[in-house]
């Protein structure tokens, strides 16, 4: 049974990974061949210096997925904040299921009616070329905003309500109360969604599609290569993104294990 | 071990061959026309096909740079994947671009709707190395709106370790019960019905839907014989041998070759579907003047020669065709000599009426 149950396991991540494993070995490949190993070159690394079309891509890329995750962080904290303290249950029901809607539509939704929206406003304001860097920074945090709030919600209702009130009675001003006391008890919850806003936003290729306008990122270049093959130094600079949000996930879990033995160990210590 | 070592023998010697292959060298630029700076600081927006301009990779041109460095003008390029795109996000009317680079039958379409403006062609002066038969084309009479940049004609290609040497030179060869569920089709409406049309002896531009029906049952019949429709899952198709025949681009058929030596290509005795992308300035261009100098510059011998080994499609500059150190040099399959040379039919704008008519057969065609 043992053995079964190990064996379903090594199948999953053998499934989860093996794409990525091939590409990664394609990636060192000194031909184009997506069948044939030719040999072993770095040919598609040094390459990727000068593809001046991709790399520009990924910046976009980085610098959208890095603004939209942190404005959304902070609306979505501050929204989950303020559904939370609404006290009526209807008008909460009402606004979370709002809130909810972008996750649930279908991108391909989303996108076009954002790029309505953004074209016909550019046009009442006397725009001529309404889509750019803006329409699509929006975009982005539009759709993360539902998954950040949805994260930090389930912390704030674990925190107890009467902790900010006692902060409040011992002289906290409200802000400082929300800062000092309840922004460090849901701060796994904002992380979280930090993180979850910033993939999402990385790997996001149907809402930018129609709202980038000359602000192209780095999957939608990916796109337009179909037309003639994809090029080995796609999969070099997938790999390195790969490792890179690999090695940050490793990181950020052994700091969050460490900090966690720390605060048991002080836990620990207090009661002794 | 004889076996592994001739294996890894001829895998190093392939893999040298492909890196000392296409990938045009150069020392300094050596321009035909004038550029100044006197454009310098301002932007040029560029829009193209992926992949369809050289990128400086191993030591060869990177056209946009070496544009931004001669001239001071910024470009912001961009790219689309099949005309259809480019066409929509022109007409949505969010964003301007200055250099736009459709196909044929798109220009066509967007001359009809008023979407291009002309091109001052005293301004480009290297506009005399276009080939003669790539001028006054069909979609341009008066060389008005666009400056040719790249050709293509489609063949058929053929693994000739899984189907032999002696293959029959038709369309047909797709229908043949010999080659089933190893022959493929392209997925697209307008190629894929292309096949048929060449066999029933069609003008490809017909308007009357009865010959578009023939076309569609003919498709149908030979779906069976088909492993399946396909675009660029075709690179790895043939080069593997998982499919032995297949209609596509002849450029692409040589980047093929590079990965897989069985392969070869020929042109149906029917005829052929040739194309021709072209450099077109919209309207709403903000950047005309820059936009001129841009053009002129591709048309540059170093420049497109540079383009023309990058992208493996033939070239309608005369410079690059002339040119001994083209990698591409005399190939025959780009460039094929007068009795070599196949009957091919351009693709024309076809009314939206039997477009989404040709559309919905398709559809059927689909799901049969």
């Amino acid at each position: 049974m043992k053995i079964l149950s190990r064996l379903y396991i090594a199948l999953i991540i053998l499934f989860l990974y093996a794409p990525v494993a091939v590409m990664i070995l394609f990636s060192f490949n000194s031909s184009v061949s997506v069948w044939r190993f030719s040999g072993f070159s770095t040919r598609w690394y040094s390459g990727l210096a000068y593809n001046t079309t991709m790399l520009n891509a990924l910046e976009h890329t980085l610098v959208i997925a890095l603004l939209s995750a942190l404005l959304s962080t902070v609306l979505g904290t501050a929204a989950a904040v303020g559904i939370e303290a609404i006290r009526k249950k209807i008008t909460k029901k009402l606004v979370m299921s709002v809130t909810q809607v972008p996750m649930m539509n279908a991108d391909i939704v989303t996108g076009i009616s954002l790029m309505l929206l953004f074209i016909f406003i550019g046009k009442l304001i006397g725009l001529d070329e309404s889509l750019g860097f803006f329409t699509v920074l929006i975009a982005h945090i539009t759709f993360n905003l539902p998954y950040v709030i949805l994260s930090v919600i389930p912390k704030l209702r674990q925190t107890d309500a009467h902790l900010a009130e006692a902060a409040l009675d011992l002289g906290c001003t409200p802000l400082k109360a929300f800062f000092k006391v309840i922004l460090p008890s849901i701060s796994t919850g904002i992380v979280t969604g930090l993180i979850m806003a910033f993939t999402l936003s990385l790997d996001d290729f149907v809402i930018s599609y129609f709202t980038c306008g000359h602000y192209q990122t780095l999957p939608i270049i990916i796109y337009n290569m179909t037309k003639k093959s994809v090029k080995p130094d796609t999969y070099a600079l997938s790999t390195l993104i790969f490792i890179t949000v690999f090695v940050l996930l490793i990181l950020y879990n052994v700091l969050q294990t460490k900090s966690e033995k720390k605060r048991a160990a002080a836990v620990f210590k207090a009661r002794t | 071990m004889k076996k592994l070592l001739c294996t890894i023998l001829i895998l190093t010697v392939l893999s040298t061959l492909f890196l000392s292959g296409c990938g045009y060298q150069y020392a300094d630029l050596d321009l035909r026309a004038e550029f100044d700076e006197s454009l310098k600081g301002t932007e040029l927006t560029v829009y193209n096909w992926g992949e369809y301009i050289s990128d400086g990779a191993g030591g060869t041109i990177d056209v946009n740079k070496e544009f931004e460095k001669l001239t001071g003008i910024k470009v912001n390029y961009l790219t689309f994947e099949s005309n259809e795109t480019m066409y929509s996000q022109i007409k949505s009317g969010g964003i301007s671009y200055d250099i736009i680079i459709p196909s044929d039958y798109m220009i066509e379409r967007l001359i009809k709707e008023d979407m291009l403006q002309t091109i001052d062609l005293s301004k480009i002066t290297n506009y005399d190395l276009i080939a003669k038969q790539y001028k006054n084309l069909f979609f341009d009479e008066k060389n008005e709106y666009s400056v040719p940049y790249n050709v293509g004609m489609v063949g058929m290609i053929y693994n000739t370790e899984l189907v032999g040497k002696d293959i029959e030179h038709s369309w047909k060869v797709l229908w043949d019960e010999k080659y089933k569920n190893m022959a493929l089709n392209f997925n697209n409406p307008r190629d894929a019905f292309m096949t048929a049309q060449m066999i029933l002896g069609q003008d490809l531009n017909t308007l009357n839907k009865a010959d578009w029906d023939a076309a569609a049952d003919l498709l149908k019949q030979g779906k069976k014989n088909l492993q399946t429709y396909v675009m660029d899952e075709i690179y790895g198709k043939m080069e593997t041998g998982e499919a032995s025949v297949a209609p596509y681009y002849a450029g692409d058929y040589l980047t093929m070759l590079e990965n897989n030596e069985n392969l070869a290509f020929f042109y149906p005795d029917e005829g052929t579907n040739i194309f021709v992308d072209s450099i077109c300035i919209p309207k709403n261009a903000k950047n005309y003047q820059a936009a001129l100098q841009y053009i002129n510059f591709l048309l540059e011998p170093d420049i497109s020669t540079a383009n023309a080994e990058y992208i493996g499609y033939a070239s309608p500059n005369t410079a690059v065709i002339e040119n001994k150190d083209y990698c591409y040099y005399q190939n025959e399959i780009l460039y094929p000599d007068e009795a070599d040379m196949p009957k091919v039919q351009y693709y024309h704008d076809i009314d939206a009426d039997v477009r989404s008519y040709y559309e919905n057969l398709w559809s059927e065609i689909k799901l049969y």
